[in-house]
């Protein structure tokens, strides 16, 4: 089995072998949207008092999988209006971005794709390429709706990324790189030597909250998904879409919110390591298998519940209250926490005064 | 070099990965429902949406200038962004000199920040 395997040429057997790392990687967020789909469905139903989906397997599990069938037999409409060729690159871009900034997320102390320096930078520009999908699709429509909702979701979008990135930059501050495997090592310890997570540093929490809620606006989850308010814009940027192309953003949409749900339990609260610092809690207890994949598994879960909770709670915000929320109160923040944790680390940590 | 080089090697086939998937996933319903039957396209069905009525304007119309300012917006404060960048990895390099510099730049993007906000460029009534 192995044999034919080590008798290719070097050059080859690398090819293969980052072509299975790949699939490892992209099958598996694939089947976690299905899965997150129906997840978010349930804790949907279960909040208002439904029971969700039930019928399509055991407990309505295989639900997205049918719909998956269902919207794939369907005939894929291009209006005649639209921009043939922009109208069918859109969903790809969307998709395609949504799935390679999984590359650089570390799953656990050895099991990332690509280590590379600037792996937190290749995040934000991946995320903010997310833009062109949407707003190419509102263009290519050539449609009322979704235009404006293009116009609208990109100026969300990137009101947003703004503050991300000044978030972004404390947590750079603190761990000294842009390396992801290098910002949650930083996290060893982070809380009186035991706690694992950035998060419950007091200068560093106040920039987790904004991340989180900046998250949500950044995918156009509720309390934010103007983009789809459906009693203006019927169905957002992808009103004109149909069959496959339109499943495409869907399944975009969530690849991004679990992408966040892992960007937050990355940077904030410990990635995969255990939320305490003890050593039976690195390993299964007397063996040496890691325990990496599951914390940030159960991490990701909380925060996919956190946004689950929250679409179920809160109602939708006005175009006005959303642009203030960012840049009038999380953009002015963000830049403060700037400034106090880079004086702090001066301070404290890289030049004391009198040192 | 080669090896930084190498690093970013598995990024660029996961591009190709993820591009190959999501336009299989566009071009693969297409072909299905010519081959099943599905595609029986006619007139209504490709008009554009509209609530009960034929579209009678352009629908790429005026939008409003804010969108505009937005953008301008955000491409200020993403090139601010992107000089701290550099800045926030090498600080404890650079000392306080770096530090000062810095802040003093913060500080007059934020003046700039100041009278959009009084402007009324963040405004939306």
């Amino acid at each position: 089995m192995i044999s034919w395997f080590t008798a290719l040429p070097y050059g080859w057997a690398y090819f293969i072998a980052s072509i299975l790392d790949i699939l490892v990687i992209a099958l598996p967020v694939m089947l976690a949207v299905a899965m997150i789909i129906y997840a978010d469905r349930k804790i949907w139903a279960a909040m208002a008092l439904r029971r969700g989906p039930n019928v399509v397997g055991p407990f309505g599990l295989l639900q997205s999988f049918a719909d998956g069938l269902k919207v794939f037999l369907q005939e894929t409409i291009i209006p005649t209006a639209a921009n043939r060729t922009l109208f069918l690159i859109a969903p790809v871009i969307t998709f395609t971005v949504a799935l390679i900034a999984w590359a650089v997320i570390p799953f656990s102390s050895f099991s990332v794709l690509a280590n590379i320096n600037v792996g937190l930078l290749y995040i934000l520009a991946a995320s903010s390429l997310g833009v062109y999908g949407v707003i190419l699709a509102g263009w290519a429509s050539n449609s009322k709706y979704p235009f404006y909702s293009a116009i609208r979701a990109a100026a969300q979008m990137v009101s947003y990324e703004v503050a991300i990135g000044f978030v972004l930059i404390s947590v750079v501050l603190w761990a000294g790189s842009f390396n992801m495997q290098t910002i949650v090592l930083a996290q060893k310890g982070e809380v009186l030597g035991l706690i694992n997570a950035n998060g419950f540093n007091p200068l560093l929490f106040p920039m987790a909250v904004v991340f989180l809620i900046s998250s949500m606006a950044e995918t156009s989850r509720t309390p934010f998904d103007l983009t789809e308010a459906e009693s203006e814009l019927v169905a957002g940027y992808q009103t004109e879409y149909s069959s496959m192309s339109f499943a495409l953003y869907w399944l975009g949409e969530y690849a991004n919110v679990i992408l966040m749900c892992a960007l937050n339990a990355t940077l904030f609260w410990g990635g995969w390591l255990p939320p305490l610092d003890l050593p039976f809690l690195y390993h299964i207890p007397g063996t040496t298998i890691g325990l990496g994949l599951f914390w940030i598994l159960f991490k990701m879960a909380v925060f996919f519940f956190i946004f689950s909770w929250v679409k179920a709670t809160l109602p939708r915000y006005r175009y006005d209250q959303l642009m203030r929320l960012g840049w009038k109160i999380f953009l002015p923040l963000s830049l403060l926490f700037v400034f106090l944790v880079s004086g702090w680390l001066m301070l404290t940590r890289f030049h004391p005064i009198g040192a | 070099m080669a090896s930084v080089a190498a690093q970013y090697l598995p990024i660029l086939l996961f591009l190709g990965v993820a591009l190959l998937l999501s336009t299989a996933f566009v071009v693969l319903p297409i072909a299905v429902a010519r081959l099943t039957g599905a595609h029986k396209p006619s007139t209504d069905k490709l008009s554009e949406y509209e609530c009960g009525f034929p579209a009678f304007e352009d629908s790429r119309m005026q939008f409003d200038v804010r969108f505009y300012l937005v953008a301008i917006l955000f491409i200020i404060f993403d090139l601010e962004a992107a000089f701290l960048y550099p800045w926030a990895v090498s600080l404890r390099e650079i000392g306080w000199t770096g530090w000062l510099a810095m802040m003093g730049f913060l500080a007059e993007l934020l003046l700039g920040f100041a009278y959009a906000w009084k402007k009324g460029a963040l405004e939306w009534e």
